[in-house]
């Protein structure tokens, strides 16, 4: 389980984030949805300590992950997996040794075997046959995957997804949830994901909290979404024609 | 504009700092060590022996023009060209040249790690990025540059000599006399560390506008030319304080 206490950051003047507090569980796909600038990927990012947060908690299980030493931050970060917005895999590397990469950082296997490992993730999300392509070689969606393969390598017991849709056709978009989730279930992991796809949203959203101008404005569960009442929320998920006719649908 | 100088050279040395670390796995790191070494310096040898040929013969050209009187023995062009490169060619001449080549592969390359998040996703998985990216990239450039101005040495007075073969600006006696004429073997170890220095700004220097890029294509653009010129700048200022020091 992840844990933020009053967490605050800002940037010179700006404050992005604004006394956030909420839980990520284990084995739940935990969303945080906001629009545009809402300040979701700096909350991702405090979380996992790429920003330092101004004020606040941030646990891992036991650990007080932002005032942890390096040591200890170090063990924490060999836990999470992590898919970027674009993918960031590395240009220099083909998919297989994008995914050996945290294997041959972290573990003393022999080749033989990460490269078993490395042929385990691939084909666990569906990939076969790009073990030697470059990700310029490869589509948004299977860049994602690899992205995803990646993330999973050292059996991460949280993964943090920083707008996994993105760029990605509503098909391929729900093929990446749907394989987000399955690993989450599988693997029991603490899974946090940022998005602004509302598709996402309802096929996979067990907890959402939602974010607006810096602070945490709404949490519930996909069902409870279509009885909030909180306006920004309502605004930002039922801005469309159809999320409104959904809405009127489940009512 | 002074705040701006001191802070980025604080910047600077917390970045040295970050990358002069002891490498996590060896094997990576002397892996990384020879793709850098391959990419950085075996593919500058086309461009700096081009370059280091042309440089001699040109020499030649120039000193034996210059040289009209006859009470100057024509040795004294060999020995002058063996001078020119050995002194200043071979080592800043080539360093400039290279800051624009090697400079700007490491600033753009670092840098679009940088905007697409790939360094991130290295510091998230617990990895120190710039001791795994740079530090191979440094040593290769320190350590192998030297070997390329030797290589130019060797080339510009090749170059020296077929010119005075294809031309006859000379006679060939004249010139191998001259190219071997008073030789001082510290003028090439001077050289060597000179080229070593240089190396090091480079690589530095452009590994840390490209690492702290900011502002999507344009600022990796934007950070590689700020890399070059203040490499450049680097050098120039650096061959004057060692050449003070040690000659």
């Amino acid at each position: 389980m992840i844990r933020i206490d009053h967490i605050s950051k800002s940037f010179g003047d700006k404050r992005v984030l604004d006394d956030i507090s909420t839980t990520f569980e284990r084995g739940k796909c935990s969303l945080i949805i906001g629009s545009s600038g809402s300040g979701k990927t700096v909350m991702l990012k405090s979380i996992i300590g790429l920003h330092e947060p101004d004020s606040g908690e941030v646990w891992f299980d036991d650990v007080l992950f932002n005032s942890a030493d390096e040591n200890s931050r170090k063990r924490i970060r060999s836990q999470i997996g992590m898919l970027f917005q674009g993918s960031a895999l590395f240009d220099f590397a083909t998919a297989e040794q994008n995914v050996m990469f945290p294997l041959d950082f972290f573990t003393d296997m022999s080749y033989e075997e990460k490269l078993d490992r490395v042929n385990f993730c691939l084909h666990r999300v569906a990939l076969e046959n790009v073990n030697h392509k470059y990700p310029s070689e490869l589509s948004g969606g299977m860049q994602k995957r690899v992205g995803i393969a990646r993330a999973i390598a050292l059996n991460p017991r949280y993964l943090f997804c920083d707008e996994p849709n993105s760029g990605l056709d509503p098909l391929t978009s729900i093929h990446i949830d749907r394989l987000i989730q399955e690993i989450t279930r599988e693997y029991d992991i603490t899974t946090v994901i940022n998005t602004h796809d509302m598709n996402s949203v309802l096929e996979i959203g067990d907890k959402i909290t939602f974010i607006y101008q810096g602070q945490k404005k709404w949490e519930g569960s996909r069902d409870e979404i279509f009885d909030s009442d909180c306006r920004n929320l309502n605004d930002f998920v039922f801005a469309s024609k159809m999320a409104r006719q959904l809405k009127e649908h489940q009512k | 504009m002074f705040k701006s100088l001191f802070t980025q050279t604080g910047r600077y040395v917390l970045f040295m700092g970050k990358v002069f670390r002891r490498p996590e796995k060896w094997r990576m790191f002397a892996r990384q060590f020879i793709n850098e070494s391959d990419k950085l310096i075996i593919d500058s040898i086309p461009l700096i022996a081009l370059i280091s040929i042309f440089i001699g013969a040109v020499l030649v050209i120039q000193t034996a023009g210059n040289m009209e009187s006859p009470f100057i023995p024509k040795m004294y062009v060999g020995y002058m060209t063996r001078e020119s490169l050995v002194l200043e060619f071979s080592s800043t001449m080539v360093c400039l040249i290279l800051a624009g080549k090697m400079g700007s592969n490491i600033s753009s390359e670092i840098g679009t790690m940088r905007i697409t998040e790939q360094i991130d996703a290295m510091e998230m998985m617990g990895v120190n990025s710039a001791n795994f990216l740079i530090l191979p990239k440094l040593l290769s450039c320190t350590f192998l540059t030297p070997l390329l101005m030797l290589m130019s040495f060797i080339l510009g007075i090749i170059g020296g000599y077929i010119t005075v073969v294809l031309t006859e600006v000379i006679n060939i006696a004249d010139y191998v006399t001259g190219i071997r004429y008073w030789f001082i073997g510290f003028y090439v170890t001077y050289s060597c560390i000179k080229t070593a220095v240089f190396g090091f700004i480079i690589a530095s220097i452009s590994s840390f506008f490209g690492y702290y890029a900011t502002g999507g294509s344009l600022g990796v653009g934007h950070s590689s030319t700020r890399a070059i010129v203040i490499s450049s700048a680097l050098i120039l200022i650096f061959d004057l304080i060692l050449t003070k020091l040690l000659l």
